[in-house]
């Protein structure tokens, strides 16, 4: 390795294949110390795959993978220095709270009163300690979870892989788990890898989001790079909600496109690299980046009629049939209200566009 | 057994499987000699020559077949006509476990429906009083129907203090007692599949049919029945296989005029007549309806679970 | 509310033939159970409630010829049940852990053979098996008949309880450094305990109440307690047989009850 700091897991090329069928395709990802990053994607893209091949449990088709400089996608899951919160957390039934999380420490190596002592300590800083003469069955579903999380890591594995841990939470107790996840991530600095099909969750926990789709990588990036500069009609689509136009690419000068739409109005974007004069692509606009006036501001404009007003507590979702073009979401906040305006259904109006809005997206 | 337990379950994961090879080799190796080679060895002996006091001479023979088909007369001289004593005990035999069969049809469907409707926390306590005979000594249990059966048995000393008869009823020894002993026997294998049909059906099914203005006995009969008749079918299977090679209620209800091919089988080994070439013969015979009555029955329920 | 009749779930005398049913299967258990207490010599005559039958099995004339035959076949039962469990464990990992393989199918049509075949036809090869190898006939080809077919019933309540088992619990086992080995015995066995209780329960009253397959490859002198009774039968049912079927029939009851209630032990919640 040539890079001064380590990557925590190296995938290199690695393919899956379950006879004629293709699960993932050539992926390549690295993934840094310390870091908290999610495989985002909905089911069936491969996320758990690459996650299960990481921890061991599928066998590497092609390629290889690395963890901190050692090849190990020949070892078997014993023999990998990896932990996995698993989605049914798969607590041993049949043990006590503390055998579950002494398992692992134990099947390192240790001896059974060192196991114990490990596991207490990891029950206390997942506050359950009271708990840990108990049965699997007598906790809530966010009791277990938090024993997943502590049985996992009381080996003191060098990565931490979660799949879909939060699912079977109800929402309240979803986000509190989001919080306390990322706090542990920081407090005990192990790399997490984290497998989820909720953008929000990805959005509000990671450092970096591998977007994945049909066994492919879609988009790797921070957060804000994932929503603010999605890179294809996927990305745009998949992460939070998006407005979408056809558009003809005309010139492209000093880093900004125009194009026009396909009854002539002409607006300017920035422009992505790989798009081309001459292209027929898509543009994105988020409904947030959009505001409404009843004449075109110094922006681009879209003339149309409002068709519906959605209240939805913090915002009001506005939707517009555009005179050219399809229906359009518009999204004010109700803290904006001041200086935002709300037409009636049926009323004409025009819909712009914040200052660099728009997106060019590769299909 | 038959129904869906012939693909062995699909549910599987692949865990062990570098080990599976070793985890079969005993179940392997036991049942290859103890169950398949038996079996091939009877298709031996069927063909040898039989000797007097049991056992077999090793000299190849079609006389367990000739016997079991044609007779030739009393010197064996005779051109060759059709033999009835056998083929008679083989269609009685048939006969009786059909007729079984269709007993415990009659008892074992309403049973099932009915305990598959009852609230599900009561439905296993059923289940478990309809099976519990069946795990009682199918010896006992036939003793104990020829001793409740007897003339002057317990049935007929209640009936008579009734007054509903004047004498006691002949059921022993006659084709009805073997009928119920074979249903006594086997009605469990009725009522579990049908149950699990039942219990698997959507009744949404029934009230769509109600809505639609079809009575509840049409509604049996072109809605439920159709849906549940793969348990139905598997239930009779499992009752008439066992029953077409029952020994114990036809030797102990059915006496000697009702002998059936499981006491020509064990005659034919135990009793005085000693042909073992002749009682491997008939086995075989046996063995090959049963086959093919379950090949029949796969062939039927893989389609219909095609076209589900 | 709704009149039973207007409930499109029911039917109108399924109910009573369901009870009809439970009496036809339990009266005449029943009905040997109550006579069995009879003080008479007699079957027939009803002569009071007593234990002098149950004490005649223990004492009386036949009670040697009984003894040996219950020690023959609570041995057989014992060994029949525990080897066959053992083998059908081994086979239930391997059918519901094992992946999906070409031999499987065949693997299963093999185990379940000894349900297919009727009863009587698996007496006929057997006995035609020990005699073709030369095998003289005693406890011994009882012992090893019984253990081949025990193995389904054996085989049956194991693997639907391993079906019943989530993989992912091995799963963590084998992420929580332990071995294949050690994921079997420390996570899969324990949890599987139920089934394998109640398959070797089943494979031992399978065992104890055989009759047909005893019978015919038991060598000659050596009994177990079906085909002492079946020979006891044979010349007319006398009261000391009730007591022994109503001794049996309590232990088989016992058992299968014992069964029921550790295959209901769900032990994965």
């Amino acid at each position: 390795m040539n890079d001064e700091t380590l990557s925590a897991v190296d995938v290199r090329d690695a393919v899956k294949r379950y006879g004629d069928f293709t699960a993932l395709k050539t992926i390549s990802l690295s993934i840094k110390d310390n870091e908290f990053f999610t495989l985002l994607g909905p089911s069936g893209c491969g996320k758990t795959t690459l996650l299960r091949m990481i921890a061991g449990f599928e066998d590497v088709t092609e390629g290889a993978i690395f963890l901190y400089g050692d090849e190990i996608e020949n070892l078997p899951p014993h023999q990998r220095p990896v932990n996995t919160v698993f989605q049914n957390y798969a607590l041993f039934p049949q043990m006590t709270i503390l055998d579950n999380v002494a398992f692992g420490v134990e099947m390192r190596g240790n001896s059974k009163a060192e196991a114990r002592r490990r596991a207490g300590e990891m029950l206390e800083l997942v506050q359950l300690s009271q708990f840990s003469s108990r049965k699997p069955s007598q906790l809530s579903g966010g009791q277990q979870q938090r024993v997943a999380l502590a049985r996992a890591l009381a080996p003191e594995p060098k990565v931490l892989l979660l799949d879909e841990p939060l699912s079977a939470l109800d929402l309240k107790l979803r986000k509190a788990m989001q919080l306390e996840l990322k706090h542990l991530q920081r407090e005990t600095g192990i790399t997490f890898i984290f497998v989820t099909h909720d953008q929000e969750e990805a959005l509000t926990m990671s450092d970096r989001i591998a977007v994945m789709s049909a066994g492919e990588l879609q988009q790797l990036g921070a957060p804000t790079d994932i929503y603010e500069r999605p890179h294809n009609m996927f990305v745009a689509d998949f992460i939070g909600e998006t407005n979408l136009l056809e558009v003809s690419v005309d010139k492209i000068a000093q880093g900004r496109a125009t194009c026009h739409l396909g009854g002539g109005h002409e607006l300017t974007c920035n422009q992505v690299d790989d798009i081309g004069v001459g292209a027929k692509v898509h543009m994105s606009i988020r409904p947030e980046r959009l505001f409404m006036s009843d004449i075109p501001a110094e922006a681009e404009s879209l003339k149309g009629t409002v068709k519906e007003n959605i209240f939805a507590g913090t915002d009001i979702t506005t939707i517009v049939a555009l005179a050219e073009g399809p229906d359009f979401i518009v999204r004010t906040s109700n803290s904006d209200r001041g200086n935002k305006r709300i037409f009636e259904p049926g009323t004409e109006m025009y819909v712009n566009m914040e200052m660099g809005a728009g997106r060019l997206l590769v299909d | 057994m038959a129904g869906g337990a012939a693909s062995g379950g699909s549910a599987t994961t692949d865990t062990y499987k570098d080990a599976r090879g070793w985890l079969l080799m005993p179940a392997w190796s036991v049942l290859l000699v103890l169950s398949l080679a038996p079996v091939f060895m009877m298709l031996v002996y069927s063909f040898l020559t039989k000797e007097f006091r049991g056992g077999v001479i090793w000299e190849f023979s079609l006389a367990a077949y000739d016997q079991f088909f044609f007779d030739r007369g009393l010197f064996g001289d005779d051109p060759p006509v059709i033999e009835w004593t056998y083929l008679t005990i083989f269609w009685r035999s048939i006969w009786q476990a059909g007729a079984a069969t269709i007993l415990s049809l009659l008892i074992g469907f309403p049973t099932a429906y009915y305990i598959a409707t009852r609230p599900e926390n009561v439905r296993p306590v059923w289940l478990f009083l309809i099976t519990i005979p069946y795990w009682v000594n199918l010896l006992i249990r036939t003793v104990s129907m020829k001793f409740l059966l007897r003339d002057q048995g317990p049935l007929n000393d209640l009936l008579m203090s009734t007054g509903l008869i004047s004498e006691p009823i002949h059921i022993i020894n006659t084709n009805l007692a073997v009928q119920l002993g074979l249903f006594y026997s086997y009605l469990p294998f009725m009522v579990l599949p049908i149950y699990a049909a039942v219990e698997r059906y959507n009744f949404a099914l029934s009230e769509a049919a109600a809505d639609l203005y079809a009575n509840k006995w049409v509604t049996l009969r072109r809605v439920l029945l159709p849906a549940v008749k793969p348990g139905v079918v598997a239930g009779c299977i499992l009752v008439f296989v066992p029953s077409l090679g029952a020994f114990l209620a036809p030797d102990l209800l059915g006496g000697a005029k009702n002998f059936m091919i499981g006491s020509l089988i064990e005659e034919q080994f135990k009793g005085n007549a000693g042909n073992w070439p002749f009682g491997a013969a008939a086995s075989m015979v046996l063995l090959t309806m049963v086959l093919i009555i379950l090949l029949i029955c796969a062939r039927q329920q893989s389609k219909a679970g095609k076209e589900v | 509310m709704a009149t039973p009749g207007n409930d499109i779930k029911s039917y109108p005398g399924f109910r009573f033939i369901t009870i009809a049913c439970l009496i036809i299967l339990y009266a005449p258990l029943v009905v040997v159970t109550i006579y069995s207490f009879n003080a008479s010599k007699s079957i027939t005559v009803w002569e009071g409630l007593s234990l002098h039958w149950y004490a005649d099995v223990f004492t009386g004339p036949d009670s040697g010829k009984f003894k040996l035959a219950a020690r023959n076949s609570f041995v057989i039962a014992i060994i029949a049940a525990s080897v066959s469990t053992a083998i059908a464990t081994l086979a239930a990992t391997a059918m519901v852990r094992g992946g999906q393989f070409k031999l499987r199918t065949v693997s299963f049509g093999l185990i379940s053979l000894p349900l297919m075949v009727p009863e009587i036809v698996t007496a006929v090869a057997t006995l035609i098996f020990f005699n073709a190898i030369g095998f003289d006939r005693g406890l011994m080809t009882i012992l090893v008949a019984h253990i081949a077919f025990c193995i389904p019933f054996a085989y049956l309540p194991i693997s639907a309880r391993m079906q019943g088992i989530e993989d992912t619990y091995e799963q963590a086992a084998m992420d929580l450094y332990a071995t294949k080995r050690q994921a079997f015995t420390k996570i899969l066995m324990p949890l599987m305990m139920p089934g394998i209780i109640s398959g070797f329960l089943l494979a031992f009253i399978v065992s104890l109440d055989d009759f047909i397959i005893t019978n015919f490859v038991k060598g000659a002198g050596v009994e177990t307690l079906p085909t002492a009774i079946f020979g006891s039968v044979k010349q007319g049912i006398k009261p000391n047989i009730m007591a022994i079927s109503t001794m049996l029939l309590g232990l088989s009851i016992v058992m299968v009850t014992i069964s029921y209630f550790v295959s209901k032990t769900d032990n994965t919640k």
